[in-house]
């Protein structure tokens, strides 16, 4: 299979905290990896790097055969066009309606678009997220699940061949978690796209992972399907396990 | 983990790379003004929101300014006899000096803490980001509009503000000294020359040009949350009226040459 994602040997610290330490994963055409890991691990730096919004301080980090080391902003800015980023608190701009969110990258990065063509987009999206009857809101006026499902809308729009999911799940009910975990799956399955998923609900993990890898200590210690990571007894996993799940 | 190593002190070094930074801000800014896709809706649509918040305020600062400056200055010209130097006395400070200065010092109360804190929240919940990644330039669209907005609109109200100055001294005038219109008018603009004017536009432009940048550079670049948000707003005050006053010494000396 291809690999859209390549990250090798990568290491990043703020000051002088090391928060990625030689950490290495790929990620395939098609796939949902999902990274597990405890707060303050590293997860969301890796995908602000795979989306340029950080630098790597060392390492190699290739997004669709193109590495990110060196590139020049107009290169950046062609390939996060292939980029769709979910973020964890939505991001959906406050002073605009949803249309407006919608429309915001799309009317930017195509000036041909015909006003029809414009509204037919965020029309399809809204549909395929569900929240047609959005459009005229505001943020402010929906709920977290709505708010999550229109920042994925909002990525959509722009048919990426990647998506990167910040912790979709965070501060929703659990029947919001499992329609946001559909919507995951169902975004691959449409718009077939490579997903990496940033995650510490072992449940999302479950539902959308065709991969999980974890990382402890700034790199990733555990690789494999969800139950060949979780079949395995360091007392790390066995932890992070027991804590999600607790059986009685 | 490593051990940092400072040039000369913490402080000193912050304030360095705050500087550093600042200054690149400021070229990033320029750059963004004269690359292509202007963003004209939103540069409007800031004007807009800079004028009409700032207005009412403005209209009653500038009258209150003129009628007590008027009120307060004629006890001593009558000292000397001089009560009909009084509204040429009292416009020659509001154009050079007043008008502009108390237009942006309020201005850089009301729109630049709204500024860094619109940025600065934008930039705590990841909107800021979020542009970026979706291939936008949040610097051309959130920076450059709003800075140019308030370089634009802030000396149009000091115009403005001078207008409702010169209302509140003609109102202090003619009630003491029942002077008409029209010598008022006369009395009052004898002694301005072209260089006034132009003085007054050249602070008002700086002025807003500073309270937007400082606002948007604060607000740009806050972090932790709500609290820096807060931060930012207050900062963006605090950092706009210091730069207005050095502003304001440092044109006076340069028009003072020319005089």
């Amino acid at each position: 299979m291809n690999k859209v994602i390549e990250i090798e040997h990568l290491f990043k610290s703020f000051g002088d905290r090391d928060i990625l330490i030689d950490a290495s994963i790929d990620v395939f055409q098609g796939e949902n990896l999902v990274v597990l890991g405890r707060s303050g691990t590293g997860k969301s730096v890796l995908i602000k790097i795979i989306a340029g919004l950080l630098t790597a301080d060392r390492g190699k980090v290739n997004v669709l055969n193109q590495s990110l080391i060196n590139i020049s902003k107009k290169e950046l800015n062609a390939l996060r066009l292939k980029i769709g980023f979910s973020f964890q608190s939505s991001a959906l701009y406050d002073s605009m309606t949803v249309q407006e969110n919608l429309e915001f990258p799309l009317v930017r990065n195509n000036k041909s678009m015909t006003r029809k063509e414009i509204d037919k987009a965020v029309h399809s999206v809204l549909d395929s997220v569900g929240l047609l009857q959005a459009l005229t809101q505001m943020p402010s006026e929906l709920s977290g699940g709505q708010k999550k499902r229109i920042g994925v809308a909002r990525t959509l729009i722009m048919n990426p061949e990647i998506m990167l999911y910040d912790e979709p799940t965070a501060g929703l009910d659990p029947i919001t978690c499992v329609e946001i975990n559909q919507l995951i799956n169902e975004v691959k399955e449409n718009y077939h796209t490579s997903s990496i998923v940033i995650t510490h609900d072992l449940t999302c993990a479950k539902q959308v992972s065709d991969r999980v890898a974890v990382l402890f200590d700034g790199n990733f210690k555990f690789k494999g399907t969800f139950d060949e990571v979780f079949k395995n007894h360091d007392p790390r996993i066995k932890s992070f396990y027991d804590y999600n799940f607790i059986e009685n | 983990m490593r051990s940092r190593q400072h040039l000369f002190s913490p402080k000193i070094d912050n304030w360095l790379i705050g500087f550093k930074d600042g200054a690149d801000f400021v070229v990033m800014f320029f750059k963004e003004t004269f690359s292509r896709d202007f963003e004209f809706k939103e540069f409007v649509n800031q004007c807009y929101r800079i004028g009409n918040s700032s207005l009412l305020l403005i209209s009653l600062t500038g009258f209150v300014t003129g009628f007590v400056f008027t009120k307060q200055s004629r006890p001593s010209l009558e000292t000397f006899g001089a009560t009909s130097w009084l509204p040429s006395l009292v416009t020659i400070a509001i154009i050079r000096a007043l008008a502009p200065l108390v237009t942006s010092l309020i201005c850089a109360g009301k729109v630049g803490s709204s500024i860094g804190a619109e940025l600065g929240s934008m930039k705590v919940t990841e909107q800021i980001d979020a542009m970026e990644v979706s291939a936008v330039n949040p610097v051309r669209f959130l920076v450059v509009t709003r800075v140019l907005a308030s370089t634009v609109t802030i000396p149009l109200l000091s115009f403005y503000c001078a207008l409702m100055a010169m209302a509140g001294v003609f109102l202090n005038v003619s009630n003491s000294e029942d002077t008409s219109f029209s010598a008022f008018l006369e009395q009052a603009f004898n002694n301005i020359i072209f260089l006034d004017l132009w003085t007054a536009i050249i602070k008002a432009v700086s002025y807003g040009f500073t309270i937007g940048i400082v606002g948007c550079y604060k607000g740009y670049n806050a972090s932790n949350g709500t609290l820096g948000v807060g931060k930012a707003a207050n900062a963006s005050v605090v950092m706009s009226m210091f730069l207005i006053f050095i502003e304001e010494v440092f044109i006076v000396q340069v028009t003072n040459w020319f005089r």
